[in-house]
């Protein structure tokens, strides 16, 4: 696999949830070591797009495909596509009672580790370091995962988990909403920090404003589940400064559409 | 850690503390008779006042009905004509290790059993002195004046003790199946600790089995003087597998003024077995009794310890798990009765139904007029994994003082799809998410059994989720 080859492509993506078409033909192909943002309306099908590059059993794939690192991974089952190296920053994360942080975590990384195995000492340290550089309390790795957590101690901790698992592909699923600006710091700080030739991420907002934080290489804009513009950062701007509406209005025109396509 | 022995000293002493069997098999009588019962009362050399009471008991047993919940479609097709109720020792042996059904070889494999000690477990070799284990505990008890003794030696060596407290908490009449244990009962523990005394060393069951095999009719008495603490564990994570379907053991504990008391049983029965158990505590002023009982394997278990706060400040918890796979009924709970004022109690149930299985919470919380100013909690969590599984809540409140308060709270929940998304999505396959759920669930008991109990359950949760997923 060379390595012009994408890290994560759909193609012609078409998702059905409970018979209801929600993704009506979705192109995207994100190239290695890019931050591409995902922005839309609340109901575009964004999240759609993520649960269904994780492969959540209950979207049903009407058409088309996802590649992972030019693999076809449409079939492939949740637990698989995360061992291939991807990752999906959960927009609302699941408590997961009686299971510590720390426990789960190794578990993760366990899961991922070539012959199942990982060194203890290693891995606390390494927990230690992620937890300093995001600024999670170290009572974190005792508590139960998710359950009595803030929206904002949410987000950090699957920010800390994007760090420890090293994933080369991350989806951040709105990772942003409801935080106060210091979690919000949290997130941006865990992007840019994982930021790499090797790793890549598709950032899924709503808002602008986690973007003055993380400078997407790409952004694409998203309506009634199909990606209708792509363009360079200017792109957040323009929508923050003029609205969707402004770009449905352009949408209507033909010229417009042709434009950044 | 690289195996079990590293993480488990106790286990090391046991390679050492089983010996090579000796050649001590049985020969047993079936049905149950007045015959029967004399001749076992003769054998052990036993008191008359003990002929006498076993003999009431068997009249008893005879003339009680059977109980009309848990699964009655399962008691009536106890066949009690079709047991062994003495087991004497003879020259042949009845099973043999190829006897032993599979999957329980299995599991002793799985759970890295030494090869010894499996066929213990399986009831094939008869028995196992665990001499070394026990003698050095022994040894270290015995110089705090701690009595523990199998059941029979301790009416033998204590018999004005026994007397005393045998069947003062638990009647033969109580119920069906404590007349039939009261009637047959042979081997269980007979423990004494004296007042003041703290045993610090959990006192094992598993580490006194000597003279009797896996007992069909245990009968346990402990007796916590005045102001001593002590921790009894009985049971082990290993499937214990026996022939004989029928397991009626009844438990009694006293414990005396400011005494503590901790019960820990971990039962994992083979899947043929009926384990109707009758276990009860009377705590008196400021006695701290609690009750951990894990339940898997059986096929019905029903089981609820009890303890009766007959003192003013006692306190009373029971903690349970009830783990019902395919084919199983766990008919499990907790019955606390408020006496004395000022006494508090906490039930903590758990129940994980899987594949089918059935599990029960049922209840009684009793509180007697007078028993001003108590406290109840109930808390009964019960987890559901398959569209067939099943779980139900019986709880009872008989309440006759105002001045009290309880707590009662329920919950079910199935291991959701996204529960299991979030895990699969951090690169766990979907049995090891389930694993993880249920270790989660069963968590809060869990953390309160000995680490060599802790890590043999979550090992054994994990094989009972073997093939959950399809």
């Amino acid at each position: 696999m060379s390595d012009q080859t994408p890290i994560f492509e759909a193609r012609g993506l078409r998702v059905a949830i409970e018979g209801k078409e929600i993704l009506r033909g979705v192109d995207l192909t994100i190239e290695r070591g890019q931050v591409h943002a995902l922005m839309g309306r609340n109901g575009s099908g964004k999240s759609t797009l993520a649960y269904v590059a994780m492969g959540h059993p209950s979207y049903e794939v009407l058409g088309g495909q996802v590649f992972y690192n030019g693999q076809d991974i449409t079939e492939l089952d949740t637990d698989e596509r995360a061992r291939l190296g991807m990752f999906l920053a959960f927009q609302y994360p699941m408590a997961i009672p009686g299971v510590t942080v720390s426990k789960f975590m190794h578990a993760a990384i366990k899961a991922r580790a070539e012959g199942g195995t990982v060194q203890l000492r290693e891995f606390r340290e390494k927990l230690t370091s992620a937890m300093d550089l995001l600024g999670v309390d170290k009572t974190f790795t005792g508590r139960y995962v998710n359950e009595g957590f803030s929206g904002g101690e949410k987000k950090r901790l699957e920010i800390l988990q994007m760090f420890m698992l090293e994933p080369s592909f991350s989806i951040l699923d709105e990772t942003d909403s409801g935080l106060d600006i210091d979690a919000l710091k949290t997130v941006a700080e865990g992007v840019n920090a994982t930021r790499s030739s090797e790793r890549s991420h598709l950032v899924i907002t709503h808002y602008q404003r986690l973007l003055n934080y993380i400078a997407p290489d790409v952004v694409h804009v998203m309506m009634d589940g199909k990606i209708v513009r792509t363009g360079g950062p200017e792109l957040a701007h323009q929508l923050e400064a003029n609205g969707y509406e402004w770009l449905e209005d352009e949408l209507l025109q033909p010229a417009g559409a042709q434009e950044t396509a | 850690m690289s195996g079990r022995s590293d993480e488990l000293d106790i286990n090391d002493d046991y390679k050492y503390g089983f010996h090579d069997p000796e050649v001590s098999v049985y020969k047993a009588e079936k049905g149950l008779t007045e015959d029967v019962v004399r001749k076992m009362s003769e054998m052990k050399g036993e008191p008359d006042w003990m002929l006498e009471f076993r003999l009431k008991a068997l009249a008893t047993f005879h003339a009680k009905p059977m109980p009309k919940w848990g699964s009655t479609e399962l008691l009536n097709s106890i066949q009690f004509d079709d047991i062994y109720y003495y087991l004497k020792p003879t020259e042949e042996q009845g099973e043999t290790w190829d006897d032993v059904p599979e999957y329980i070889k299995d599991t002793f494999e799985k759970l890295g059993i030494p090869e010894a000690e499996r066929k213990f477990l399986a009831g094939v070799s008869a028995q196992y002195e665990s001499e070394v284990v026990y003698h050095s505990l022994q040894k270290e008890i015995e110089a705090q004046g701690v009595i523990f003794l199998d059941m029979d030696a301790g009416l033998r060596e204590h018999e004005e003790l026994v007397r005393k407290y045998f069947a003062s908490v638990i009647p033969a009449e109580d119920n069906k199946f404590s007349a039939l244990n009261s009637a047959v009962w042979s081997g269980g523990s007979f423990v004494y600790v004296p007042p003041g005394v703290e045993v610090t060393m959990p006192l094992q069951a598993y580490f006194r089995i000597n003279a009797e095999n896996m007992g069909q009719f245990e009968r346990t008495l402990i007796i916590a003087d005045e102001g001593s603490r002590v921790h009894y564990i009985e049971g082990c994570t290993a499937p214990t597998y026996v022939r004989d379907s029928l397991h009626s053991a009844v438990v009694e504990i006293v414990a005396l003024p400011g005494a503590q008391l901790r019960y820990t049983t971990i039962q994992n029965w083979s899947k043929n077995v009926y384990n109707l158990v009758t276990k009860r505590a009377n705590a008196y002023e400021n006695a701290l009794v609690e009750w951990v009982d894990g339940n898997l394997g059986s096929k019905l278990t029903m089981k609820y310890p009890c303890v009766n706060l007959l003192g003013e400040g006692a306190h009373g918890e029971i903690l349970s798990v009830a783990f019902a796979n395919e084919g199983q009924h766990q008919d499990a709970g907790a019955k606390i009765h408020h006496v004395a004022p000022r006494t508090t109690s906490r039930i903590t149930s758990k129940s994980i139904s899987k594949a089918g299985g059935r599990s029960s919470y049922r209840g009684m919380i009793k509180v007697e007029p007078d028993a001003v100013d108590s406290k109840v909690h109930v808390e009964c969590d019960a987890l559901l994994m398959g569209d067939s599984s099943r779980s139900d809540t019986y709880p009872t409140m008989e309440i006759a003082e105002e001045q009290v308060q309880v707590e009662h709270e329920a919950r079910v929940s199935k291991v959701g799809d996204e529960q299991l998304f979030y895990l699969m999505s951090r690169g766990l396959t979907e049995e090891e998410a389930l694993v993880m759920v249920v270790n989660g669930f069963i968590e809060p008991f869990v953390k309160e059994l000995p680490m060599e109990y802790a890590v043999e359950l979550n090992r054994l949760i994990q094989l009972e989720m073997e093939g959950s997923v399809g």
